[in-house]
C-alpha cells in the first residue's frame, strides 16, 4: 500500500556561518513520510536531525541557510515558500513538539489561553468558542480537571504536564503532519511512556503522519514504522524498522545497535562508537562523513555516497555495507 | 597516549593568558587601538613629569595667553604657565584617582556583593539597605556633599567616587554570586575539602572578575570626570595643582575672549581619556573571560 | 564482605509553607516554632548497606528523593534524623557546614551528572583535579603534579589535555576530569550521579567500561544513581528502586529486573523502551517470554476475569498493569 508521500525532503542541504567558519550542517538529507506514517529520525548530538526539521518548519537560526533542496508538502515546496504560504501551513498542517516542554511555553500565560490562541489563529475558531474547546484538548490529552487547569501557568505544571500541553497546542488545528523533537527527553521514563503512547493514540485517531526525532534508538523502534538514521548531516539509512533492527547494513547503524544498553548482555559487550564527529567547519571533507571512523573503509569510499537500495524500501548511504544475514555481533569489524 | 617523555610542560596561567591577549589583539582592531591609547596615557602618567618641558608650576608673567606656538605646543594660561606640561602633569593625578576609586569601589562592592549573593541572609539585607541609601541620593550631589563635608582633598575624592559607584558593584556582584551559589562546581568544591569563605575566594570571585571588569573599565572614566566636574565647581583639587578639571574650569572663562587653548586641551585629553576607556572595557572582557578563548 | 556504609532510618525532611510574609513567619515562631509547620520527607525512614567493593544501583524518578538522599550521604546537606556509619563512624551527627574540613572527607567522593557544570569554568582540568588533593591531603608542589597526572592517566586523560579550560574539551573528556577529580583522593566509597546522562550514547560505553576497571583497580564501593535501567542492570550487583522518599524493592539487580515484584518496579521496567523488531505485542512488558512471540494468547477466564496472556495464573495476585500503576498514583 502505497499512500502519496505527506512530507518529501529531497536533497536538503544547510550551511551555517559562525565566526569560525561554514558548518556544513546537512548534506543532501532525503527522506519521505506518508500520511499516517510515523518515522523516527535517529542520529546522535551533532548529526543535524534537530536542524533537518527546524529548515522544513522554517524555523532556522538567522546564520543558517538552506543552500540546496527540497521539502515538498501538499504541492508547495516549504523551503521557497514566501512567508504567507509557511505561515498558512505551519501551525496548521504541520505542527512541531519541541524538547523542553518548559521553556517552549510561554511562561506568563496560562496555558489555556496558549491553545486558544492556536485554535483562533489557525482552526478558525471563533473566540468565544475557542477557551471551551482548548479544555477539550487538556482533557483530550488526558489532563485530569481541564478546566481548573486550563487556567494554570506553566511553572505550575510537571514536566509531564507541560509536554502534554504542548502535545495539545500542537494538535489543536488537526495538522496532518507532526514533527516531534526529542519530545521526551528530560521525562521520567515512566511519563515518556505515557506520553510516546498519547502521541501515537493520537496520531492513529486523526490519521496524521509523524516524523519523531531523537537519540534513542531503542525508542525510536518502538514507536515507528522506518527508521532514517542520521550522522554527520548525512542520512546514512533508511529502512523498515524491522529490517534495520535485524538487519543494519550501515556500520555505524550496526555500531549504535551495539552501543545501546538494552542490546548488550554484560558491560564488556557494549560497545563504544570509535574516533568522534569530523569537523564539519572543514573545507576538505571526505563524501562519506563516518569513512574516517570506518573499520570497513575502503577505496570506493573516496567518491560521492552511493544510494544503495538493498532490500524494497531499505536504502543504505554505503561503498561498502554490511552482508545480509549476519548475525550482528560479527557485524562489526568484519570486512 | 601517557608517554611520560613526552609530557608537554604545563602552561603557566601567565603565558596562555599572554598568548590570548595576542590573539584577541590581533583580532579586534579597535580594542587595539584602545590598548594602544592607554598605553600612551600609562607612558605618560609615570613619566611625565620627568620630561616636560617646563615645570607645571612656575608661572611667568611676561608670557601670559599665549596661543600654541613652537615653544609652547599648547599655549600658556593666565599666569604664564606652560599648558602642554601641565596637561602631561595632570595625567597622573587623574589616573591615579581614576585607578584608586575603581580598586576601592571593586574591593568593597564586589566583596560586599559577592558575600551577599552567596550567604543570603542578614548579609544580603544589610548590604542591600546599604546600596538603597546611596542610590537614594542623585549620585553627583552625594560626592559633593562628602568632599564637602570630609574636605577637598585627593584621597576625599577617591572615597567619594568608590561610596557613590558602590551600589552598583554591588548588585553585579551579588547577582552573580546568587546564580552560581548553586553551581554544581560549588558542590564539587565543597566535596574537596573547601570551606565556605574559601569558595567564595577561590571558586566564586574569580567568575564574577571578568563580569565587573568591564564595568570597572567604565568606572574608571567616570572616576575621572566625576573628579573634574567636583574641580569645577571648586569642589575638587585645590589650585595650583594641575589637573584637568580645574584647568577646564579655570579655562572656561577665556573661552569667550577667544583664549580657546586654556579649556580645549585639558578638556580634549579628558575626552580621550575617558573614550579610551570606555573602548577598553569590552576588549579587557574578551581577554579576561576564559569561555572565549578558542 | 566488610560492610562500609551502614545507613538506618535515615530521613530529611523540609518544611513548608509559611509563606514569605514577616508577620506569618513572626507568629509561627512565637508559638512554637518550625515543629508547627507541616513537612515533606523528601527522604522518608531509609536504610540501606554498601558493602566494601560493590556496585549498588539506586533509581526513582523525579522527585522520588533520590538526589536529597546522595546529598544526605555525601553529607552535603544536613539530615533531619537517622544515622550514617562510614566503616563504623557516625558522620550523620556532624553538620554539613564543617563538614568540608572533616577527616573522613576524602572517602566520600562524588561523580557529577554535567560534568560541564560541576567543573569551575575559571578552572583548567589540572587545577579540577589538583583541588581535593591540595585541600584534603595537603599535597604540593612537584607531588601534586606527579600524582594528577597519574590520575589523569588511570582515567585515560592526556596530559596535554590538563592545561585546558572545561569549554575546550569534549563530552567525554570532561566527564574523564571529573571522575578524576573524584577519584584523587582514592575514596572507598564513590557515589555517581547518572554519570553518562549527558553523554551521546557512542562515548558512554567507554566511561562506563572505565568505572569499571577503576572500581576493580582501587577496590571502591560504587553508588549509581541513574534514571537508565538498562546501564544499572549492566552495571550493578544490588539496586534499590526509591519512591516518594521510601525504598519499595531492594535486591540483586538482574533479579529485581527479570521479575520485579513491587508494582512500581513493574511499572519501571515495563516503561524502559526496549529493541522491537516489530511493533511488540508484549512490547512493554516486563515477561515477554518466546511463548509470547510464537502464540498470541487467548482471551480466557480466569476466576472472574478474562485474561489474555499465558502467565496469567502465576500473577493473578501481584499482577497490576504496569503502566496504569504509576498513572493512577499521580498525574504524570
Amino acid at each position: 500500500m502505497t499512500a502519496p508521500p505527506a512530507l518529501c525532503v529531497d536533497r536538503l542541504s544547510v550551511e551555517f556561518r559562525t565566526r569560525s567558519g561554514l558548518v556544513r550542517a546537512l548534506d543532501d538529507v532525503t527522506f519521505s513520510v506518508r500520511r499516517s506514517e510515523t518515522i523516527a529520525l535517529v542520529g546522535e548530538s551533532g548529526s543535524g536531525k534537530s536542524v533537518t526539521a527546524y529548515a522544513i518548519m522554517g524555523l532556522l537560526d538567522p546564520a543558517g541557510r538552506v543552500t540546496n533542496g527540497q521539502a515538498m508538502f501538499d504541492g508547495i515546496d516549504l523551503l521557497a515558500a514566501s512567508p504567507k504560504q509557511l505561515a498558512a501551513v505551519r501551525g496548521r498542517q504541520i505542527s512541531m513538539i519541541f524538547q523542553n516542554p518548559r521553556t517552549a511555553l510561554n511562561p506568563i500565560r496560562p496555558v489555556g489561553r496558549q491553545i486558544a490562541d492556536v485554535l483562533i489563529r489557525h482552526g478558525k475558531v471563533p473566540a468565544r468558542e475557542a477557551p471551551q474547546q482548548a479544555v477539550e484538548m487538556l482533557r483530550a490529552v488526558g489532563i485530569s480537571d481541564p478546566g481548573r487547569r486550563a487556567s494554570a501557568y506553566p511553572f505550575e505544571m510537571s514536566g509531564g504536564m507541560c509536554q502534554r500541553v504542548m502535545i495539545a497546542i500542537a494538535l489543536a488545528a488537526k495538522p496532518s503532519l507532526l514533527i516531534a523533537d526529542e519530545p521526551t527527553t528530560g521525562l521520567d521514563v515512566t511519563t515518556q511512556a505515557v506520553i510516546m503512547d498519547l502521541i501515537s493514540d493520537l496520531a492513529t485517531e486523526r490519521g496524521m503522519a509523524t516524523i519523531f526525532i531523537t537519540h534513542d534508538l531503542a525508542l525510536a523502534s518502538q514507536r515507528a514504522r522506518r527508521v532514517v538514521v542520521m550522522h554527520a548531516g548525512h542520512v546514512v539509512e533508511n529502512a523498515p524498522t524491522a529490517d534495520l533492527c535485524a538487519e543494519p547494513r550501515h556500520p555505524y547503524t550496526a555500531e549504535l545497535i551495539a552501543a545501546t544498553p538494552d542490546s548488550a548482555a554484560s558491560l564488556d559487550d557494549l560497545a563504544a562508537i570509535p574516533g568522534s564527529l569530523p569537523d564539519l567547519r572543514r573545507t576538505d571533507l571526505p563524501p562519506c562523513r563516518y569513512s574516517e571512523r570506518c573499520p570497513r573503509k575502503t577505496e570506493l569510499c573516496a567518491q560521492p555516497l552511493p544510494q544503495t537500495a538493498v532490500g524494497a524500501e531499505h536504502i543504505v548511504a554505503c561503498w561498502n555495507p554490511l552482508p545480509a544475514h549476519v548475525p550482528l555481533k560479527l557485524a562489526i569489524g568484519a570486512s | 597516549m601517557t608517554d611520560t617523555t613526552a609530557v608537554a610542560p604545563r602552561q603557566s596561567p601567565l603565558a596562555s593568558l599572554l598568548r590570548h591577549s595576542r590573539h584577541v589583539l590581533a583580532e579586534n582592531p579597535v580594542t587595539s587601538f584602545a590598548f594602544a591609547l592607554f598605553l600612551l596615557i600609562l607612558l605618560a602618567a609615570l613619566f611625565g613629569p620627568q620630561m616636560v618641558p617646563y615645570d607645571p608650576l612656575a608661572s611667568n608673567t611676561a608670557q601670559t595667553l599665549k596661543p600654541p606656538n613652537a615653544q609652547h605646543w599648547f599655549g600658556t594660561d593666565q599666569l604664564g604657565r606652560d599648558v602642554f606640561s601641565r596637561v602631561t602633569v595632570a595625567t597622573r593625578l587623574d589616573f591615579f584617582i581614576a585607578v584608586a576609586s575603581v580598586a576601592l569601589v571593586f574591593l568593597m562592592g564586589g566583596l560586599a556583593g559577592v558575600a551577599a549573593g552567596f550567604f543570603g541572609g542578614w548579609i544580603d539585607r544589610v548590604v542591600g539597605r546599604i546600596a538603597d541609601t546611596i542610590m537614594a541620593f542623585p549620585l553627583f550631589v552625594l560626592a559633593m556633599g562628602i568632599v564637602a563635608a570630609l574636605g577637598n582633598t585627593v584621597q576625599n575624592i577617591v572615597l567619594a567616587t568608590a561610596i557613590v559607584n558602590f551600589p552598583l558593584y554591588a548588585r553585579i556582584a551579588r547577582t552573580e554570586a546568587n546564580v552560581r551559589r548553586e553551581a554544581g562546581f560549588v558542590e564539587a568544591a565543597r566535596l574537596s575539602g573547601n570551606a565556605n569563605w574559601r569558595i567564595l575566594i577561590g571558586q566564586i570571585l574569580p567568575n564574577v572578575f571578568p563580569i565587573l571588569v568591564v564595568q570597572m573599565s567604565l568606572t574608571m572614566g567616570y572616576a575621572i570626570l566625576n573628579a573634574a566636574g567636583l574641580s569645577f565647581i571648586g569642589l575638587g583639587v585645590r589650585p595650583p595643582t594641575p589637573e584637568w578639571g580645574i584647568m577646564v574650569a579655570e579655562g572656561a572663562a577665556f573661552m569667550v575672549s577667544g583664549q580657546w587653548w586654556n579649556a580645549f586641551f585639558p578638556g580634549a585629553a579628558l575626552m580621550i581619556t575617558v573614550f579610551c576607556f570606555n573602548l577598553l572595557g569590552d576588549g579587557l572582557r574578551d581577554i579576561v573571560d576564559p569561555r572565549r578563548r578558542t | 564482605m566488610t560492610v562500609l556504609l551502614d545507613v538506618e532510618h535515615l530521613s530529611k525532611f523540609f518544611p513548608v509553607g509559611g509563606g514569605p510574609n514577616q508577620l506569618a513567619r513572626l507568629k509561627r515562631r512565637l508559638s512554637g516554632g518550625a515543629e508547627r509547620l507541616p513537612k515533606v520527607y523528601a527522604v522518608d525512614n531509609v536504610s540501606l548497606i554498601i558493602k566494601k567493593g560493590e556496585t549498588v544501583g539506586l533509581v526513582g524518578e523525579s522527585g522520588c528523593g533520590k538526589s536529597t538522599l546522595v546529598r544526605a550521604l555525601t553529607r552535603l546537606i544536613d539530615v533531619s534524623g537517622g544515622s550514617i556509619k562510614l566503616g563504623g563512624r557516625e558522620l550523620a551527627l556532624k553538620p554539613a557546614r564543617v563538614f568540608a574540613r572533616d577527616r573522613d572527607r576524602a572517602r566520600i567522593q562524588m561523580v557529577f551528572q554535567d560534568a560541564g557544570d560541576s567543573i569551575n569554568p575559571r578552572f583548567t582540568a589540572f587545577d579540577a583535579i589538583a583541588d581535593p588533593l591540595r585541600r584534603l591531603r595537603h599535597t604540593r608542589g612537584k607531588t601534586l603534579k606527579e600524582r594528577v597526572e597519574v590520575v589523569a592517566g588511570q582515567c585515560g586523560l592526556p596530559p596535554v589535555l590538563l592545561s585546558r579550560f572545561p569549554h575546550q574539551l569534549s563530552g567525554g573528556q570532561r566527564a574523564r576530569v571529573g571522575i578524576a577529580r573524584a577519584i584523587a583522593t582514592e575514596p572507598d566509597l564513590l557515589v555517581l550521579d547518572e554519570p553518562t546522562a549527558a553523554l551521546d550514547v557512542s562515548v558512554q560505553a567507554v566511561i562506563l567500561q572505565l568505572l569499571q576497571q577503576l572500581r576493580r583497580d582501587l577496590g571502591m564501593s560504587y553508588l549509581f544513581v541513574s534514571h537508565d535501567l538498562s546501564l544499572v542492570r549492566l552495571l550493578c550487583d544490588h539496586v534499590m528502586v526509591m519512591y516518594l522518599g521510601k525504598i519499595v524493592e531492594l535486591g540483586p539487580a538482574r533479579a529485581v529486573f527479570e521479575r520485579p515484584w513491587h508494582p512500581y518496579t513493574q511499572a519501571l521496567v515495563a516503561a524502559v523502551p526496549r529493541f522491537a523488531l516489530e511493533p511488540q505485542p508484549f512490547g512493554r512488558c516486563p515477561i515477554g517470554a518466546s511463548d509470547c512471540k510464537s502464540k498470541a494468547p487467548v482471551l480466557r477466564r480466569i476466576g472472574s476475569r478474562h485474561v489474555a496472556c499465558h502467565f496469567a495464573e502465576e500473577f493473578v495476585v501481584q499482577r497490576v498493569g504496569p503502566v496504569h500503576a504509576a498513572q493512577a498514583t499521580r498525574q504524570i
